[in-house]
């Protein structure tokens, strides 16, 4: 199942399905590396509240994304991760390191426009 | 077989009396000198300084009771009963501080004490002595061990009780501003109670939707190297839900744990004290706190 990319104002927004396999997470990366810079966007929202498990792939994937993000010029939140999720992927020692979080999609939004006031 | 046919076997065969009439016999026995024989008990009990944390009209009153249903089970060969006054016995005499030694001990006693009367009172023939003691003792033992693992599945029980209290009572997730949640530990953290700690403060930042959490842990005097773990992998796991955690109160011994372990210490946020913690979470969150007034 192909994940939509949102475009809201200066950001962009990808929401998680449930389950997504490798080679939809791939096709992700890629779109959003690509929108990122046709439509000048500041930031990408990756919201993974309908993530109850997230194995290795979908989280090196989810820094991957933020890293290229990065290099495109833009900067990357990744919001709604669950608490038991969280707790999981710390174990797995997938902290995510280098990559800004919000606990959901408002306060991703949130913490995005509290950083851009100053520059805009 | 009936009594008849006993009596009419030859004298050596009668080594195959039943034990049960034996039993019988010998309940009589006990039934007939019950006065005695708890006198003597308890005399032997406080001379062996047991149950010390009892008066003696207590000790007496227990005693009375425990040499009936003794009794009865040796009777009717049944443990449900002497079962269920082990553990009531137990429920009444743990909040006192009676031990596990004490109460085995008197059961031990009570059951030399019959012993001997038995010896005593057969000591003539020597034989019958030991067809009673073969019948005596199994059924003895049982007893004692009955009472002894009531006494101590009972103690488990109250164990049990207040561990699940304590636990409940040492996890507080507390919010104290807007956005702020203060987790303030306290006592010996095994691994458990971290695990617990973790779940219950990785869900009180969605519910309270908090931004900073102060864990403070001036009241943990040392934790090994998993709980250390434990506790960054919380700070870790925090910060996926777009929390930050300032820990606070950190001893010189916990410091040196977390050294040990070699902590990446850019991921640790850590302030001295509690109101050090606080100021900087109020600070972080953009709060400004103002004296209004002198204080009266």
């Amino acid at each position: 199942m192909e994940v939509p990319i949102l475009k809201q104002g200066a950001f962009l927004i990808a929401t998680f399905q449930a389950a997504l396999s490798d080679a939809d997470l791939n096709q992700l990366r890629m779109g959003l590396v690509q929108q990122v810079v046709k439509f000048r966007s500041r930031a990408v929202i990756v919201d993974v509240t309908a993530m109850d498990v997230m194995d290795s792939f979908a989280s090196r994937t989810l820094r991957e994304i933020a890293h290229m993000i990065r290099l495109r010029g833009a900067e990357t939140v990744i919001v709604g991760i669950q608490p038991e999720v969280a707790f999981a992927m710390v174990q797995l020692g997938l902290t995510l390191e280098g990559v800004a979080t919000a606990l959901d999609l408002e306060e991703g939004l949130a913490y995005l426009n509290e950083k851009f006031k100053t520059t805009n | 077989m009936s009594k008849r046919d006993v009596a009419s076997v030859p004298p050596e065969s009668k080594r195959n009396e039943e034990p049960s009439e034996l039993l019988r016999e010998l309940v009589a026995h006990l039934r007939q000198n019950r006065t005695q024989l708890r006198e003597e008990w308890v005399v032997r009990i406080s001379e062996t300084r047991l149950l010390t944390a009892m008066t003696k009209e207590e000790i007496f009153a227990e005693a009375t009771s425990v040499y009936d249903s003794y009794v009865e089970a040796l009777e009717t060969e049944a443990f449900e009963a002497l079962q269920a006054y082990a553990r009531n016995l137990s429920e009444r005499i743990i909040p006192r501080g009676v031990e596990t030694h004490e109460v085995v001990g008197i059961v031990l006693l009570l059951r030399d004490v019959l012993a001997r009367s038995l010896f005593a009172k057969y000591q003539n023939d020597f034989k019958k002595l030991n067809r009673i003691l073969d019948a005596y003792e199994p059924a003895a033992n049982r007893i004692a061990n009955t009472v002894a693992v009531g006494f101590v599945q009972e103690r488990e029980r109250v164990i049990r009780q207040q561990q699940e209290a304590i636990r409940e009572l040492s996890t507080p997730v507390l919010q104290v501003r807007e956005r702020l949640l203060i987790l303030p530990i306290i006592g010996v953290i095994d691994p458990q109670r971290a695990r617990q700690l973790t779940e219950q403060l990785l869900r009180g930042i969605r519910t309270n939707r908090a931004k900073v959490v102060v864990i403070d842990i001036t009241g943990v005097a040392a934790m090994d190297v998993t709980v250390a773990n434990h506790l960054v992998q919380t700070v870790e796991a925090s910060r996926l839900l777009g929390a930050t955690v300032i820990v606070t109160g950190l001893s010189p011994e916990i410091a040196q744990t977390l050294v040990t372990i070699g902590v990446d210490l850019g991921k640790m946020n850590t302030v001295g004290d509690l109101q050090g913690g606080i100021e900087q979470a109020e600070r972080l969150l953009g709060y400004k706190v103002a004296t209004l007034a002198e204080p009266r």
